[in-house]
């Protein structure tokens, strides 16, 4: 189920701004990979490249490629939403769908991909995706209640429930804490270590603790300069970025001397 | 001694001074007395019309057969103009309606920006057409078109009842006078729908697309459940000004006096609607046909403002039911 992502050469534009330039990395399956930099320097653009989310802006494209499982994601005839299918992702805001309930929030994925679902197969689907997101226990009796009515780090691990449902490959998470209580993030993290048995996992994260908590693999993101392209600076696993970075300028951001 | 007296004495006169000005700041007694005004001139002529529509419409209760195109009673009457209102109004929103939305989603979703704005423009262009411009549009242009059609649904669908015929040639029945309406209430639909798709959060559309949904299924999982009590409330418009529109259905439907309750659309059997009924009927009302004429007013504007309320009681209900 997990794969890794291979992407060699990505340059990413909005229309003719280049926005993140040349980067090259494997990421591994069964893995969780971190992306941390400073504000616009690209990071969130290039995970939302992943699974062409950035295409959302008009004029986006990308040239170089992103492989998954042998194919290339941007190859020809290949749909963006099928790659979205494959590919989950978890937003910085929970965003869970504020008219469904609980229930039909987890399987909104499941329900796109149209197939008539049994009564009985979409409960144990909502049980094993809310038990995967350690959110079942808090909502087994209330799963007919909006969404909305959770607190902001449940409503998280609802989106998180809602990617895994449909058994995505790999999931990508934008900040998935930056908008939580450190409780509520801590039950994410938890969360991430757990996922990671099963699922390619991709975060980006402001935090660089979280980085250093949650991670396998670290990439350091930096811009050459203002209006100039961001860029991958370092890629290497998380002890070695933190302990003994290659690249003075990681070290620099890592130990807050930056700038 | 006297001197600290002095000094100490202006304190309670002065707070009430100070109380006195934060409460009545100038700018803010007029704008309350402004804004007080307005609203009580609003209630006033609302309240000023519904008197004078019932004391003047009273006597038209209990009129003569002759004072009501025949009819025996009121009720009967006013019955089938109401009919008449309603079809016509009804099928112009099962017209207008999809389409409207339809447009408005192209204009906030689908099509690209340079595209989108100058449609939206035309759209918005519809609504500034007077009235008489599109009854001449439908006497001239359309009914003669639809006579054709007409002509064509009797003798193959006749067996439905809606297509029983005797087909109108000249096209001016209730079916065409509905077609008019739609194209008048929709870009009064597609310009609200069009605002309230566009306010969808960035962040339910990004749910939905990161999801693997097309863009139809991000537009019904995110854009349709946000934007359901405005699509309601841009309906209940379009509905109001369908049912008051007077001067294009005054020209276009060539109905026979009171007509029949009947769910014909082809022929010009069906009534009148009411707002149409009086433009044409007035200038030539006497006595207490001129009564008649005005209790059938009071009607309309009952059942306008219970549509009104209407929709006000579902956007208030499904209001809620989001902000949970």
């Amino acid at each position: 189920m997990a794969k890794s992502i291979d992407v060699s050469d990505l340059d990413i534009y909005y229309g003719d701004f280049l926005a993140v330039q040349g980067v090259n990395m494997t990421i591994r399956a069964r893995s969780v990979t971190a992306f941390i930099g400073p504000s616009g320097c690209g990071k969130s653009t290039y995970l939302r490249s992943l699974n062409r989310m950035h295409e959302v802006i008009p004029g986006a494209r990308v040239e170089g490629k992103i492989v998954v499982d042998g194919q290339d994601l941007y190859g020809n005839g290949v749909d963006p939403v099928a790659v979205r299918r494959q590919i989950g992702m978890v937003f910085q805001r929970p965003n869970p769908f504020p008219t469904m309930s609980i229930y039909d929030n987890v399987l909104a994925g499941n329900r796109l991909n149209a197939k008539k679902m049994k009564k009985s197969e979409a409960d144990t689907i909502v049980e094993r995706s809310l038990k995967g997101a350690n959110l079942w226990g808090e909502v087994k009796d209330r799963l007919g209640k909006p969404g909305m009515g959770l607190s902001g780090g449940q409503q998280q691990r609802l989106c998180i429930a809602r990617a895994i449902a449909v058994e995505p490959e790999v999931l990508l998470m934008d900040e998935p804490c930056s908008a939580l209580d450190p409780i509520s993030t801590s039950a994410i993290e938890d969360l991430i270590h757990e996922l990671k048995s099963q699922y390619t996992i991709v975060i980006v994260t402001h935090n660089m603790q979280q980085a250093a908590r949650v991670s396998d693999e670290t990439g350091f993101f930096n811009l050459k300069g203002a209006g100039q392209p961001g860029h991958l600076v370092e890629f290497n696993p998380t002890e070695k970025v933190f302990a003994n970075p290659d690249n003075e300028a990681t070290e620099a951001y890592i130990s807050g001397r930056f700038g | 001694m006297p001197s600290t007296d002095t000094v100490k004495a202006p304190p309670p006169d002065r707070e009430p001074a100070v109380k006195k000005r934060s409460t009545e700041r100038p700018g803010d007694r007029i704008f309350r007395g402004t804004a007080v005004g307005a609203a009580t001139v609003i209630l006033v002529a609302l309240a000023g019309v519904a008197i004078f529509l019932t004391v003047e419409g009273l006597p038209g209760l209990t009129a003569e057969p002759d004072a009501m195109s025949g009819q025996a009673s009121f009720a009967g009457y006013a019955l089938r103009l109401v009919y008449g209102t309603l079809l016509a109004a009804v099928i112009a929103l099962v017209v207008a309606t999809p389409l409207s939305i339809g447009m408005a989603l192209v204009i906030s979703h689908y099509a690209p920006r340079r595209l989108a704005t100058p449609l939206g423009y035309v759209v918005d262009l519809l609504a500034a057409v007077p009235s008489v411009v599109y009854g001449l549009w439908g006497i001239l242009f359309l009914g003669p078109r639809m006579g054709d059609l007409f002509r064509w649904l009797e003798e193959n669908l006749g067996f439905i009842p809606l297509f029983a015929g005797p087909a109108a040639g000249s096209g001016r029945t209730i079916f065409t006078a509905g077609l008019v309406l739609a194209i008048m209430v929709l870009p009064i639909i597609t310009a609200i729908c069009r605002e309230i798709f566009a306010q969808t959060p960035k962040l339910h559309e990004e749910a939905a697309l990161a999801l693997g949904a097309t863009r139809w299924e991000m537009v019904r999982m995110a854009v349709f459940p946000y934007a359901r009590s405005g699509m309601v409330s841009a309906t209940m418009l379009g509905l109001g000004r369908a049912l008051g529109e007077t001067m294009a259905v005054a020209m276009v439907l060539a109905a026979s006096g009171t007509g029949f309750v009947t769910l014909n659309l082809i022929s010009t059997q069906n009534p009148n609607t009411i707002a149409a009924n009086i433009a044409r009927e007035f200038p030539e009302a006497t006595g207490t046909s001129v009564n008649v004429l005005i209790a059938s007013g009071l009607v309309l504007f009952v059942i306008t403002f219970a549509v009104n309320f209407a929709a006000r009681a579902i956007v208030a209900r499904s209001g809620k039911k989001m902000n949970r």
